[in-house]
């Protein structure tokens, strides 16, 4: 292809790439950066329905003159990132003098808000991913061998999960493991405990969240490996009948090797899917157990008073975590491709 | 959803200009944002009532996420927002808003004095309702276990056990203690109560890690274990249902959502016929209500023309003028306007007001203390730490946002 009509038939995606990717990261970026301007605070009385009381404002006109000087606010350079509410650099340092053992170390690290968030985001995407895959491909297999006229009912039903809203579902299930719900009434029965609640206990609450984020994203690994099975070739499944291979060693040996590549690809989407977990936690009201980097940064923004350049540098921080756990499959695809070439 | 209120809201406007009780004539843009509970409702539909105005309004629980943005460009996309006395406070650090009074000195002949909010002498704002949270309890349980009402958390404690001693209920007790904003609240309430200071005086800088901070946190554990032990998850709505179900005999509750509870549906005749109110209780022995007080008014947005203020001014005068008062409006809320006859529902938060509780603080780093507090309390109410540790965690999340945001140095 001619550079010029290259760059023609690229142009549109390309702008459309800058405009609604690259550019607000930029804006994420530069927002981390700054902080707010001093505020000038004053002291005055304020007056209601229930009588008079001393408080403290913001000086509006003083504020105003600081604003209009630097409309970014105070540049803060890495500050945002090195406070106790991120990275916290100074924290992690004194718990590391203090501690005497790892454990107590691991200890005061999780009482950090970013490492107790981080904690479970890498636990749930560890979890969820390989469990998501494994999943998907028992149910395409089995979908797959079902007979022909009953597949289309049966591959509506696999998809439901997906179909149906991601808060509606994570909703439907909550109220299920409810103490009195179906779910959680049946655990208590098994556990032989009446007082068992598994909205009340963090490990609970975590296999919960995971099992909701394996229910909700296993259709998507189902739908892709159910198209990759149509294109099996069935010359070589064929050959491997009449060598005598069981149907396990036809999967093992034909099957699976055929699928590695969409493998890569559930395994990319599905990473940086699961690595913004987000929705069950709020729907499960499951934030007093499980904190995630997307809540902490809905957390930043929903308060009465929003924390723009928090919210911003945990968005940067959450970037670069997707880019360091993508990277393995990135570089493996990098390689792939120069091979082929 | 939205069609639907469009067609509520102008059926409530119809109702309202043909009984003609409303003489209210400005031309201008009216655009409200607010929160939507039937009072507000009741005061935007009046407000749309005016005639001769271009009029809209959103109503949603997200107005807190929307009202800054929608007031900062110029011309704004709201002309006034309804806010309470905490989230006034972040339009006011924004500079969004206008003072009031050259519009209350023309247009505001109808509105009560202790309706006006100031602030440093100037009116920000226009307080219609007020709210508290106060003592909810069972009266055919208490009469069971032979108990007074409880006036103290201390009492409270002990009719619990005894309710659950008598096996009446397992989880005699109820709160809004989702982790949040509402376990939020509940510490502020009971830090009052403790009679703690959240700040050095004139300062920014939190001082809540002390004897009455630890206080404050062992009550709420002692509550919480004779809670639902699904607590955390549990906000007003939830702890509602729970009280409906017949579940619970003693809460902590917002005044704005007895109503809710003592009206005959989605409870028991034994629930609602025995669902009584009464004034807030105390902690220790410091003699402060632990509860706070609110309003919820309404004010004018600073980018908009002068006459697109005065017609929201008006607009919004009509709308929360002792005539919207009637059989139906007057126990959707306690009402501050000159004609309110308050109703048994109400007399929770009468009794907050009369018992000189503390109004939440409108302080304009308020805010940020009440996110710390709900991030953290959770941890030492499960128990996995100690409450000198949570008060540090939160004390160090307070002091990193409030850093962020300009107020410490």
């Amino acid at each position: 292809m001619k550079h010029s009509s290259f760059f023609w038939f690229v142009l549109p995606s390309a702008l459309l790439m800058l405009t609604f990717i690259a550019f607000p990261i930029v804006s994420v970026v530069t927002q981390s950066l700054y902080q707010e301007h001093e505020q000038v605070l004053i002291e005055v009385e304020n007056c209601g329905p229930f009588g008079c009381t001393q408080s403290t404002t913001v000086d509006t006109q003083a504020t105003e003159a600081l604003r209009a000087a630097q409309p970014l606010g105070q540049w803060a350079g890495l500050d945002i990132y090195k406070d106790r509410n991120h990275l916290a650099f100074a924290e992690v340092g004194e718990a590391w003098a203090s501690s005497v053992s790892m454990r107590d170390f691991a200890g005061s690290l999780m009482n950090l808000p970013f490492y107790d968030a981080i904690a479970f985001t890498l636990t749930y995407t560890a979890v969820v991913t390989p469990l998501t895959i494994i999943f998907g491909f028992l149910i395409a297999i089995g979908v797959n061998a079902v007979a022909r006229t009953m597949r289309g009912p049966t591959i509506f039903l696999s998809l439901l999960p997906m179909i149906v809203t991601p808060i509606v579902g994570a909703l439907v299930l909550f109220w299920m493991v409810d103490a009195r719900g179906v779910l959680g009434a049946g655990l208590q029965w098994l556990a032989d405990d009446p007082n068992l609640s598994v909205k009340a206990s963090t490990p609970l609450t975590w296999i919960m969240l995971m099992v909701y984020g394996i229910w909700s994203s296993a259709p998507f690994a189902f739908i892709v490996y159910y198209a990759g099975l149509q294109t099996v070739n069935t010359d070589t499944l064929e050959a491997a009948m009449i060598d005598g291979a069981t149907r396990w060693q036809r999967i093992r040996y034909v099957v699976i090797p055929h699928l590695v590549p969409l493998t890569t690809f559930i395994a990319l989407i599905q990473l940086m899917d699961n690595f913004r977990v987000f929705e069950p936690i709020v729907s499960f009201s499951a934030q007093a157990h499980a904190r995630s980097l997307s809540f902490a940064i809905f957390n930043d923004l929903g308060g009465e008073t929003r924390l723009l350049s928090s919210a911003a540098a945990t968005s940067v921080l959450t970037i670069i975590g997707v880019a360091i756990l993508l990277s393995p499959v990135l570089v493996r695809t990098w390689r792939d491709f120069g091979k082929a070439r | 959803m939205k069609i639907w209120k469009t067609a509520m809201l102008g059926t409530a406007v119809a109702a309202l200009t043909a009984t003609g009780t409303f003489a209210c004539e400005a031309d201008g843009r009216v655009s409200i944002i607010g929160n939507e509970f039937p009072a507000i409702q009741t005061v935007a539909a009046a407000a749309g009532a005016c005639e001769g105005i271009t009029f809209s309004s959103n109503l949603t629980a997200d107005h807190q996420t929307l009202n800054v943005a929608g007031m900062t460009g110029n011309p704004a996309e709201y002309t006034t927002a309804i806010v309470a006395n905490s989230s006034i406070v972040a339009l006011i650090n924004e500079d969004v808003i206008r003072p009031l009074d050259d519009l209350v000195a023309e247009y505001g002949q109808d509105i009560a004095p202790s309706q006006l909010i100031t602030v440093d002498g100037k009116i920000m704002a226009v307080a219609f309702m007020a709210n508290a949270q106060h003592l909810v309890y069972r009266a055919d349980v208490l009469e069971q276990v032979g108990l007074e009402v409880p006036t103290s958390y201390e009492e409270v404690l002990a009719a619990a056990e005894a309710i659950r001693a008598a096996g009446i209920m397992e989880h005699p007790v109820g709160g809004a203690y989702a982790a949040g904003w509402n376990l939020a609240q509940e510490f502020t309430n009971m830090y009052i109560g403790t009679g703690g200071a959240f700040f050095k005086p004139g300062t920014a800088e939190i001082s809540i890690n002390n004897a009455q901070g630890v206080e404050a946190l062992e009550m709420m554990k002692a509550l919480t274990a004779y809670m639902n032990p699904d607590y955390l998850t549990h906000d007003s709505n939830a702890t509602s249902a729970e009280w409906e179900a017949g579940n619970v005999a003693l809460m902590n509750m917002w005044g704005s959502r007895t109503g809710v509870l003592m009206d005959d549906e989605g409870a028991a005749p034994e629930v609602y016929e025995n669902t009584a109110v009464s004034g807030p209780l105390t902690v220790g022995d410091s003699g402060t209500p632990a509860t706070t007080l609110w309003w919820d008014g309404w004010t004018v947005a600073k980018n908009i023309s002068d006459e697109d203020a005065a017609a929201t001014f008006q607009a919004m005068a009509a709308g929360v003028s002792p005539a919207i008062l009637d059989d139906t409006t007057m126990s959707q809320a306690v009402w501050l306007m000159e004609g309110y006859q308050p109703e048994a529902v109400n007399e929770g938060v009468l009794a907050s007001v009369a018992a000189g509780s503390t109004p939440y603080p409108m302080r304009p780093f308020q805010g940020l203390l009440h996110t710390a507090l709900g991030d953290n309390i959770a941890d030492f109410l499960q128990g996995n730490e100690s409450a000198e540790q949570t008060l540090a965690d939160i004390e160090a999340a307070y002091t990193a946002a409030a850093t962020e945001k300009g107020f410490l140095q």
